[in-house]
């Protein structure tokens, strides 16, 4: 156990501001882009495969991952009527204006192949009229096809941006955990959509899926606990309080569920219960990690403690002026 | 581009009469922030905010060994709070005094990673958000190495201290320095400040004061040197400033790699997956299956 470090401080009040990020949204967001991202790979390997019914359910979760994700963003901005302002920039500095480009692009491919996939069998209408158009019936399938590999190239990078919008923060738990944090996000995402797949796929097309999750699962386990181990002290907000509550949970979730993959064969309760708490399981991850970030960013020990230490072994960020 | 601008605050000679925030409230309309009684000491807003441009801290110095009780008179002598001899059995020896402000970094976190561009360098080298462009998305609040940004949550956008652009565009000195009755807040080309901030303390650690230091004034410091830059009389964290901060964008190519490392691995566990189970038995009641999408 790592000592408790002295450190001195204003009145113990924060140095920096916590997320002001809310809840659910946040990483309700964070799960659902992981997602799609992972689904949307999923499609395109099943695509390619020939696992036909997976195709079409991995596409349709990934269409429904994207918008109802892009949903709660915008409902989360304070402004939300200004929601298209992200797309005023294409700015490389920032993670959620290269985030707010994938997602559109992403959300955009994910649609056009969930829509491609659905036409055959959306009802008659005037809001469908256009898909009957001779013309686009006829190219439908094959741009339906094109976007899904397409959201191939866009998904692993929706399931693991989001770790670098996190991490590109003053908020200790988050900033310091950038290298662990994408294998976290990217095994949550795996996760996600095996049992995604694993809930919505007959069970004779679901072995992909219920490896996607096993996979997702041990990923998720491995990237979690070298982070909290590497972290030192800053795995504190992880272990402690909320947060830990929520990161124990979430373990425990991911974990039952990925074992429960290997053995659930062809038992539907089984898979039911394994898809669920795999989902669970991603879920509790994002809560956790967004309530780790709030629990360092209020306490000033973790902003002023690795400062402190970093000075004291006479390895700044900073230079010290010349006149010292 | 004219001349980089910046605020010095020599807290040195800070009384703690804030002068600065009330003047920066009446110039910029910022909302009231509580009319909150802290009961740790005699301020009132706690800490900078969208609410906060400026914020006056107040710290009470514990007495220490009994050879620094003689620079508690000196300390007297420069304005300090004349009240030390009643302070001796709670144990203060004295008072420090601070108007805490936005840093204008010169590699600004939230500048970088702002979405919408609404946050902005300025022909001053100064960094301002502009209100009609923010979307209030949040990300410039965590950001920050400092906590001095923050949302406007009844209004939804983020707000903080704009080094007085308008009075600038003006020719005018920011609201806070103008207020400043002991010059405290020195308004100036930033070059000059620094050269006057380095005479200042030199000057205090002749006379006494050998923890008399500069802080944010280094350009090689994690966020390239501050804008608005410090004299401190005791350690950064005493005053509630990260003692060694760093523009978290520093790190973000670094960020990029292990999240571009983490989706090829994503991508080769799906790969994986479906390769290893292709072989399995797969039970395909007749090619009713495909065509049912297609």
């Amino acid at each position: 156990m790592v000592p408790e470090a002295e450190f001195r401080s204003y009145y113990g009040q924060p140095i920096i501001k916590s997320p002001v990020w809310h809840e659910p949204h946040m990483p309700a967001y964070l799960y659902l882009g992981g997602l799609s991202g992972a689904a949307s790979m999923m499609a395109a390997a099943a695509r390619i495969s020939g696992h036909d019914r997976l195709a079409l359910t991995a596409r349709l979760t990934a269409a429904a991952g994207a918008t109802v994700g892009a949903g709660f963003l915008v409902a989360e901005l304070g402004r939300p009527e200004r929601f298209l302002n992200m797309l005023r920039v294409f700015k490389p500095t920032s993670p959620m204006s290269m985030g707010s480009w994938l997602l559109a692009a992403h959300s955009g491919l994910t649609a056009l192949a969930a829509t491609a996939a659905l036409a055959p069998v959306l009802p008659a209408s005037a809001a469908t009229a256009v898909l009957r158009v001779p013309s686009v019936a006829a190219v439908l399938p094959v741009a339906g096809d094109a976007a899904t590999m397409a959201a191939a190239l866009t998904g692993p990078l929706m399931s693991t941006y989001t770790a670098v919008l996190l991490a590109d923060t003053a908020v200790p738990v988050w900033h310091e955990a950038h290298r662990e944090l994408p294998f976290l996000f990217a095994g949550s995402a795996l996760a996600s959509a095996g049992a995604a797949g694993m809930l919505t796929a007959p069970r004779a097309e679901a072995g992909p899926a219920r490896a996607v999750a096993v996979l997702g699962a041990a990923v998720e386990t491995v990237a979690g606990a070298v982070m909290e181990r590497r972290l030192g002290m800053l795995g504190e907000p992880y272990q402690r309080g909320k947060a830990g509550g929520r990161m124990r949970t979430a373990r425990a979730l991911t974990v039952g569920g990925g074992l429960l993959a290997v053995v659930a064969g062809r038992s539907r309760v089984l898979t039911g219960l394994c898809g669920l708490a795999l989902t669970a399981g991603a879920l509790f991850t994002r809560f956790a990690v967004l309530e780790a970030g709030r629990a360092s960013a209020a306490d000033p020990r973790y902003t002023v403690v690795p400062q402190r230490r970093r000075l004291d072994a006479g390895n700044p960020a900073s230079v010290p002026a010349p006149s010292r | 581009m004219t001349e980089r601008m910046g605020f010095f605050t020599d807290t040195s000679v800070c009384i703690g009469c804030k002068a600065c925030e009330v003047a920066c409230k009446e110039w910029n309309d910022v909302p009231d922030d509580g009319f909150v009684f802290r009961a740790t000491s005699y301020d009132n807003t706690g800490s900078l905010g969208a609410n906060t441009w400026r914020h006056v801290a107040f710290i009470e110095q514990p007495r220490r060994t009994p050879p620094r009780e003689e620079w508690t008179g000196a300390e007297g002598g420069e304005g300090q709070d004349g009240r030390d001899g009643r302070e001796g059995h709670d144990g203060i020896e004295g008072w420090l005094m601070s108007s805490d402000v936005c840093k204008h970094c010169t590699h600004a976190a939230c500048l970088d990673v702002c979405p919408t561009g609404a946050l902005f360098r300025t022909e001053f080298d100064t960094v301002v958000v502009q209100a009609d462009v923010c979307n209030g998305c949040g990300y410039c609040v965590p950001a920050c190495p400092y906590g001095v940004i923050d949302r406007r949550e009844r209004d939804g956008r983020a707000f903080k201290c704009t080094m007085c652009y308008d009075r600038q565009l003006g020719g005018l000195e920011p609201a806070c320095a103008k207020a400043c009755p002991t010059d405290s807040i020195q308004f100036g080309p930033l070059d000059e400040l620094r050269v006057r901030a380095e005479e200042r303390v030199e000057r205090l650690r002749r006379e006494g004061r050998p923890e008399a230091r500069l802080y944010g004034a280094s350009p090689d410091d994690g966020v390239g040197g501050d804008g608005a830059f410090f004299l401190l009389l005791d350690e950064p964290e005493t005053y509630g400033l990260p003692p060694d901060p760093v523009v978290t964008t520093r790190d973000l190519p670094a960020m990029w790699r292990w999240a571009g490392g983490a989706a090829l691995s994503l991508a080769g566990a799906v790969t994986v997956s479906f390769l290893s189970t292709r072989r399995g038995p797969v039970p395909s009641p007749a090619g009713a299956r495909r065509g049912w999408w297609r």
